[in-house]
């Protein structure tokens, strides 16, 4: 095979690979920005400190990273509600303060990110799974291990979730409450106790990607930074509130990164999100998927 | 027919699959007092953001003093003469109620924005004792006196008064009719959009009706009213 | 209604303002004692200090041009501000052009820089400028390091002029000096802005784009300017800053002190007005000199994140709002 083809190829599979692990990202930020309006920019470093905090677990138990990352949701959803709560008094409540607020997550993601290099320091940590090492061969193409369990825990995390907002009580409560707070309050639904679970469910989906991404790649405190361009491009590319759509935008904008990656060196790779995330608020800003207002 | 001041020709407005507005044909005359009525969820606000500007209508076309409205945004017909209120008023929270007025007063292109020019705008709606303070020191009805004072600081030939009685006592209608009816006198055209019927049949001088984004009737108060049409609307029989 | 038996309360009248040329001469004096009194001390590390917290001020008051008075949130400070250092380091590179021309095209540079993204993403909601410009500062960054003609990511040297201009008796002095001048015409243009008529439709538009609209003001044009002056003196800021210490690398010019300082300092200061950046600034940057020396500056780094939210929480309006309120 042309080796120009078969790098195009294996750019193609990596990058959707990668692609379903951005999906976990931007399914937080889904929730968080496209269902709850709320302006989360701290999203991509509670990834950080999810990884982190895999990767350190992981040194001291040997435990699985993936079943790690998994373990430590329930504490980033209530690491989550516990933020929104905080964030619902000072600022939602108030309601016209809309600097402010998006000041706060700043901040936070401030916090987190030098608390991080403060605790840890600015090295480097990476994870070693058990099948790390092995690839899988079809023909000229390889599959590495080490990047395709993570995607696929990360889509199976996905299509959980999508489940629970399509057929629980709670699960419609919080897409209802993304169109029609008061509507839920005439139903004896208290929009403020959903959209606190759903926010703990958004930062939830954050440390898991965390945990996955570690396993793929070597993650530092300031990694962060990299992401929110990429997540962001995502959400909005794939209509905000729409998981299916966020998916889909997820695996092409993987594609399309790792492609250039490739082809161009991976340093330019923060250039295709910004482009990317460009171009769609100039044409079209409800994202590929959404519909328009 | 040059003292037609507005014309809306087959205006139509979709939302997604929804249809808000569909063959709307209206013309207004200079001077005139146009009330427009119907049911909730029947396209009258559509039809104000329409013809305001705030939304884009896919089918139709407006036509303000002769000149088509098409691509000329809010900000660009307010400048034109077409002006109107907020069916919620929405003050400028941080500034003072002076300085509210002020604001179209030097956007508007229409004369100087001095604090003279403003102090006028506000006794024409009774509000100059409170010119130094800020909205959240207002009323409900100082409010709605607020939104006029700054839709009429743009001196416009049409205004459009969205639901600006809701909510108010009877003393409190009769003082906004009252300043509605001394600028209609000093020329302005309203069109006033109203779910009290006591204030807009006592206003209009031509009554429109909307149903499910329908013009079903537009002709004199009384005439209207009688129609079975906007009875059966209104009262489901 | 006049005939009311519980007396109102008495109105207050708009305290009388300063006019336009007034404020200039009163920034112009403010700016020339400040020189001599720094000229009087003579030392090269007040010069330092000084520089090292005016440029902080321009900074600061260029952020809130757009954040306070229009509402729009940048999150790329860092982007412009690095933007200006390296359009000195490209500039003086190039065509051999001393500090004060670099300044000229570095205003260039930023308005073009701020122009540009407002044109891409000022019609849409502001949460989505703000992470445009949050992205701006990684990829501007990305740009830079792969730029050798500026010293990619090894960094770029400038040396100072042997030849002190004008009759300072130190370049660090000159330095200073210029940023002075630079910081006063800042705030003054602030000012200016603020009492003009641009300040009160972007009042209005910050607090409600669609009734701003509805009175005439045209919105996008406003905010477009906004962004550009917001722009250019934010690569103003940062112009001098290979002359500071004469070595600049993309990790520190693009340095997240300067990112989240330029939003700490007109948040805690008071986004109301020109005063506020000021305060702010003079408090957070003179504070993070002193806490350099004893502790590390990542420690520094993260108390102005904690002081950020804490008042963002506490005090939205900032020092100046908890002034107003006592009134």
């Amino acid at each position: 095979m042309d080796p120009d083809l078969a790098l195009l190829l294996n750019g193609v599979v990596s990058g959707l690979l990668l692609g379903g692990l951005y999906a976990a990202a931007a399914a937080g930020l889904s929730i968080s920005f496209g269902m709850l309006d709320v302006v989360n920019i701290a999203h991509p470093a509670f990834m950080v400190l999810g990884a982190l905090i895999v990767a350190l677990l992981w040194g001291a138990t040997g435990l699985d990273p993936l079943l790690l990352s998994i373990l430590l949701a329930p504490a980033f959803w209530a690491l989550g509600a516990g933020l929104y709560v905080i964030y619902h008094h000072f600022f939602e409540r108030r309601g016209d303060e809309a600097i402010q607020g998006l000041a706060f997550f700043f901040g936070v993601m401030f916090i987190v990110e030098v608390g991080l290099v403060l605790a840890v320091g600015p090295e480097q940590h990476f994870v070693d799974a058990a099948y790390a090492a092995t690839t899988w061969r079809l023909g000229e193409i390889d599959v590495p291990l080490r990047m395709l369990v993570p995607a696929v825990v990360a889509l199976a995390a996905i299509g959980a979730l999508a489940l629970f907002l399509r057929h629980s009580f709670t699960g419609r409560a919080i897409a209802a409450v993304a169109q029609d707070r008061d509507a839920l309050r005439l139903l004896a639904i208290d929009p403020i106790r959903i959209k606190r679970l759903a926010f703990g469910i958004s930062l939830a989906f954050a440390g898991l990607a965390g945990g996955a991404l570690v396993v793929v790649q070597p993650v530092d405190a300031w990694s962060g930074h990299v992401f929110i361009g990429r997540v962001f491009a995502i959400v909005i590319m794939g209509g905000l509130s729409s998981l299916g759509g966020c998916v889909l935008a997820a695996l092409a904008f993987g594609v399309v990164e790792n492609v250039t990656a490739s082809f161009f060196g991976p340093s330019w790779s923060p250039a295709v999100a910004f482009g990317c995330l460009l171009l769609v608020l100039a044409i079209r800003p409800q994202g590929l998927f959404g519909r328009m207002a | 027919m040059s003292d037609v001041v507005l014309r809306a020709h087959a205006v139509g407005k979709r939302f997604g699959g929804f249809t808000a507005l569909s063959g709307i044909d209206l013309e207004v005359r200079a001077g005139e007092r146009l009330g427009l009525i119907g049911p909730n969820g029947s396209g009258k606000s559509t039809f104000t953001n329409c013809l305001a500007g705030a939304f884009a209508n896919h089918d139709g076309c407006f036509t303000f003093k002769e000149a088509p409205l098409a691509g000329l945004k809010p900000h660009q017909r307010a400048r034109q003469g077409l002006a109107r209120t907020f069916q919620l008023p929405r003050p400028f929270r941080g500034l003072t109620v002076a300085e509210n007025v002020r604001v179209p007063l030097s956007f508007g292109g229409r004369g100087a924005a001095t604090m003279e020019a403003a102090m006028a705008c506000l006794e024409s709606v009774d509000l100059a004792g409170k010119a130094h303070r800020m909205p959240k020191d207002l009323t409900q009805v100082e409010l709605r006196r607020l939104e006029l004072a700054r839709a009429t600081a743009l001196q416009p030939e049409l205004l459009i008064v969205d639901e600006a009685m809701a909510g108010l006592s009877h003393t409190e209608v009769d003082q906004i009719l009252a300043l509605l009816f001394r600028l209609n006198e000093g020329g302005t055209t309203i069109i006033m959009i109203e779910h009290v019927m006591r204030a807009v049949t006592e206003f209009s001088q031509r009554l429109a009706v909307l149903v499910a984004g329908r013009k079903i009737a537009d002709g004199p108060p009384a005439d209207v009213l009688a129609l079975p049409a906007v009875e059966e609307a209104y009262l489901g029989r | 209604m006049s005939e009311a038996i519980i007396p109102a309360l008495p109105t207050q009248a708009p305290r009388r303002r300063l006019g336009h040329a007034g404020f200039w001469l009163a920034a112009t004096a403010a700016a020339a004692i400040l020189i001599l009194a720094l000229r009087g001390m003579g030392s090269e590390y007040a010069y330092f200090a000084a520089t090292f917290v005016l440029q902080y001020v321009v900074l600061a008051t260029a952020w809130n041009i757009l954040g306070g008075y229009a509402g729009y949130v940048n999150f790329g400070a860092a982007a412009f501000f690095a933007a200006g250092a390296y359009t000195t380091v490209a500039v003086s590179k190039a065509f051999g052009l001393s500090l004060l021309p670099c300044i000229g095209i570095a205003a260039l540079v930023g308005g073009a820089l701020g122009l540009g993204t407002g044109i891409l993403t000022l019609r849409l909601r502001g949460a989505y400028f703000a992470i445009a410009t949050l992205c701006l500062s990684v990829v501007l960054q990305t740009f830079i390091v792969n730029w050798s003609y500026v010293g990619g990511s090894r960094g770029a040297y400038i040396l100072r002029p042997r030849d002190v201009p004008l009759g300072f008796d130190s370049y660090g002095g000159y330095l200073c000096a210029v940023v002075v001048v630079l910081a006063a015409a800042a705030i003054a243009i602030a000012r200016s802005i603020e009492v003009s008529r641009l300040g009160l439709g972007l009042a209005a538009l910050r607090d409600d784009e669609a009734a701003a609209e509805a009175a005439g003001v045209p919105t996008l044009r406003l905010k477009l300017i906004a962004t550009s002056i917001s722009g250019a003196m934010m690569a103003v800021a940062g112009a001098p800053l290979p002359y500071l210490g004469s070595y600049i690398e993309p990790a520190s010019a693009f340095g997240l002190s300067y990112a989240v300082n330029a939003i700490a300092m007109p948040l805690i200061g008071g986004t109301a007005s020109w005063a506020g950046p000021l305060i702010g600034a003079v408090l957070l940057a003179s504070l993070q000199q002193a806490a350099t020396v004893t502790i590390s500056s990542a420690a520094n780094l993260l108390i102005v994140g904690v002081v950020l939210v804490v008042f963002v929480c506490v005090a939205p309006h900032g020092i100046i709002g908890l002034f107003r309120r006592r009134r």
